[in-house]
């Protein structure tokens, strides 16, 4: 149990350890994206650059054609939202090694209410060439994450949460960049999630397993380049699939799913999500309910839509 | 170090490269690359430590167009300084060609960053100013801001960075040539007063006549003794400078210029035995 934002944090500190190259930007969130556990222990590579997104991606651009390795930092909203064009323009197109890690995403932002819920990240960062995407599920999942990010050269999106989310590997499991994993597995349907979604798949294909539903559950934390492959596979093998993700239903991981399917092997597929609306205030787990995002949701949906 | 005669002569070069690509082209924006070419031939003739055979070169002064849109003075600066051949220029915006329409990184040697869209620059300048600072080197860092492109808001956020981390190896230039695209800085929405609001900003602020070389190199060798503080060369210039016709003329922003105009632009600016050098 803990938050992604919270291992991201504590990955940067143990990754900037071994790697003096790595720069940390954030823009005055450092306590909530966590940055501030690496800027504890590397003042000299931490920069706050205040208030200013559009800044402070076009600072790191600039670290980065120097040779750093630069993640850039705050809430989703705010890093992809409002300095969009930013990475766009001078990270994507230069292809720099700028990765930007934003916390924050999601309803499940709570109480803070629409103002601060990126539901749209994700299809922005998906549309722009070159960025490569990962929504880890679990803190273990965000360390590789940010791992791949350093050693992979190009811009990143990594995609995180505020609340805390079950453990859904341990410390030994082992991911492949660009490749979903089949977490439980099943022949009537298949629910492909991400990020806090995936421990609820698995959960709902539990709960469905009781009502003789095989679903098979895929961790899809690789946004892009989507795993086609696993896509097809789950196409052909299964009736339906059902995406899960905490997004808008446009443009994210069903949208992706969508594009996959229809082109390579056309099959049903049933986008669960933000259902193009804004989110709002209140208590996490209670919104996430609200909004069919518990694991009731999730099953009620797929039983309406066998 | 040239003399100022001899950067002269290379200005009056770059301008007909300009003129020649953008005519070549059949677009561009022939009007801020001539007001920006006196300043941009003194930076990468008699200030800025590089070395044409090694682009890349880690201690290198970098230089950033943010004004993108004057990438023909900037090719043709980087040809004339031995980067590439000159004839190579002539593919300017043509489909497959390295000159894009704006910078590009990666694609022309010596462009050291990607610019189109403005107001990004200067962040990106700061970046390069930190990267120097944390690997203890010593190059300084150019940006070339706009007038008009002040009235962007991240040029004020950068401002702020600059003078909060002491880059004093930012030295930010703007070609104050008092046009924008739909007319006058000061009557589209102006950023005046400028001077007065890097001073406020915390900067060492240069108010220069830019197209005077004696001026240019002054400002430059002061700012670049600057102890804890970023600096600012505010340029006095005139759009479309050398060609009498386009000067201080809006209509020139963003033209490229006809057979008649593009032979009494050559004519105009002379410079005896032209061509690839
Ligand atoms: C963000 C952005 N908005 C609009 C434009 C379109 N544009 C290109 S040049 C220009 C005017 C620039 O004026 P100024 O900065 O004064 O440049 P100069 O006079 O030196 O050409 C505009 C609005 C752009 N390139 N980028
Ligand atoms: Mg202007």
């Amino acid at each position: 149990m803990g938050s992604t934002r919270q291992a991201y944090g504590e990955a940067l500190a143990y990754f900037g350890r071994q790697n003096k190259n790595i720069v940390v930007l954030d823009a005055d969130v450092a306590k909530a994206t966590k940055t501030e556990i690496f800027k504890k222990e590397f003042p000299d590579r931490f920069f706050d650059m205040g208030i200013a997104e559009a800044d402070m991606i076009g600072t790191a651009a600039g670290l980065a054609t120097c040779g750093k390795t630069v993640f850039a930092s705050s809430f989703a909203i705010f890093a992809v939202g409002r300095a969009f064009e930013q990475i766009r323009n001078s990270v994507a197109y230069p292809n720099l090694n700028v990765k930007v890690a934003a916390t924050h995403s999601g309803i499940s932002v709570g109480e803070d209410g629409a103002t601060h819920q990126a539901i749209e990240d994700i299809a922005l960062m998906r549309a722009v060439p070159n960025i490569k995407i990962i929504v880890p599920c679990d803190q273990y999942e965000t360390k590789w994450a940010v791992k791949t990010a350093i050693e992979t050269d190009g811009p990143f999106y990594i995609r995180l949460g505020r609340c805390d989310v079950p453990d859904v590997y341990s410390e030994t499991e082992s991911f492949t960049f660009g490749k979903g994993k089949t977490l439980v597995e099943g022949n009537d349907i298949t629910i492909v999630a991400t990020g806090m979604m995936v421990s609820r798949a698995v959960d709902a294909a539990n709960a469905l397993k009781n009502e003789g539903i095989s679903a098979r559950v895929i961790d899809m934390h690789t946004i892009k380049p989507i795993d086609e492959d696993i896509l097809v596979k789950a196409a052909t093998e299964t009736k339906k699939i059902f995406t899960v993700e905490e997004h808008n239903i446009l443009g994210g991981l069903g949208g992706a799913a969508c594009e996959v399917v229809a082109e390579k092997c056309p099959t049903k597929v049933i986008r669960i999500g933000v259902n193009d609306e804004f989110g709002q205030s209140g208590k996490a787990e209670e919104l996430l309910k609200l909004y069919g995002l518990d694991v009731d949701g999730i099953v009620g949906k797929v039983k309406e839509n066998l | 170090m040239y003399t100022n005669e001899e950067l002269q002569k290379i200005a009056t070069f770059v301008r007909r490269d300009i003129v020649e690509q953008v005519y070549n082209a059949k677009s561009g924006h022939p009007g801020g690359a001539l007001s920006c070419t006196d300043i941009l031939t003194a930076l990468y003739f008699n200030v800025m430590n590089l070395d044409p055979k090694n682009p890349t070169w880690e201690d290198r002064d970098r230089f950033i167009l943010s004004k993108g849109h004057s990438s023909p003075a900037l090719y043709s600066v980087l040809a004339r300084r031995g980067f590439y051949d000159v004839g190579s220029i002539k593919s300017f915006r043509k489909t497959g060609s390295v000159f894009q329409g704006h910078p590009a990184l990666g694609k022309v040697p010596g462009v050291d960053m990607t610019n189109g869209s403005l107001g990004q620059g200067f962040s990106i300048a700061n970046g390069m100013a930190l990267a120097a600072k944390l690997d203890n080197k010593k190059y300084n860092v150019y940006v070339m801001l706009g007038d008009g492109e002040l009235e962007e808001g991240q040029n004020w956020e950068a401002a702020m960075t600059a003078a909060h981390y002491k880059l004093n190896n930012v030295i930010a230039i703007v070609d104050n040539n008092g046009l924008q695209i739909d007319g006058k800085i000061t009557e589209v929405k102006s950023p005046e007063p400028i001077a007065d609001k890097f001073r406020a900003f915390g900067f060492n602020v240069y108010e220069i006549d830019g197209h005077n070389f004696d001026e240019i190199m002054e400002a430059f060798n002061r700012a670049k003794n600057s102890i804890d503080t970023p600096n600012v060369i505010i340029a006095k210039t005139t759009k479309g400078k050398g060609i009498s016709f386009m000067e201080d003329n809006i209509g020139w922003h963003g033209k490229a210029p006809n057979d008649e105009e593009y032979n009494k632009a050559l004519s105009e600016l002379g410079g005896g035995n032209y061509g690839v050098n």
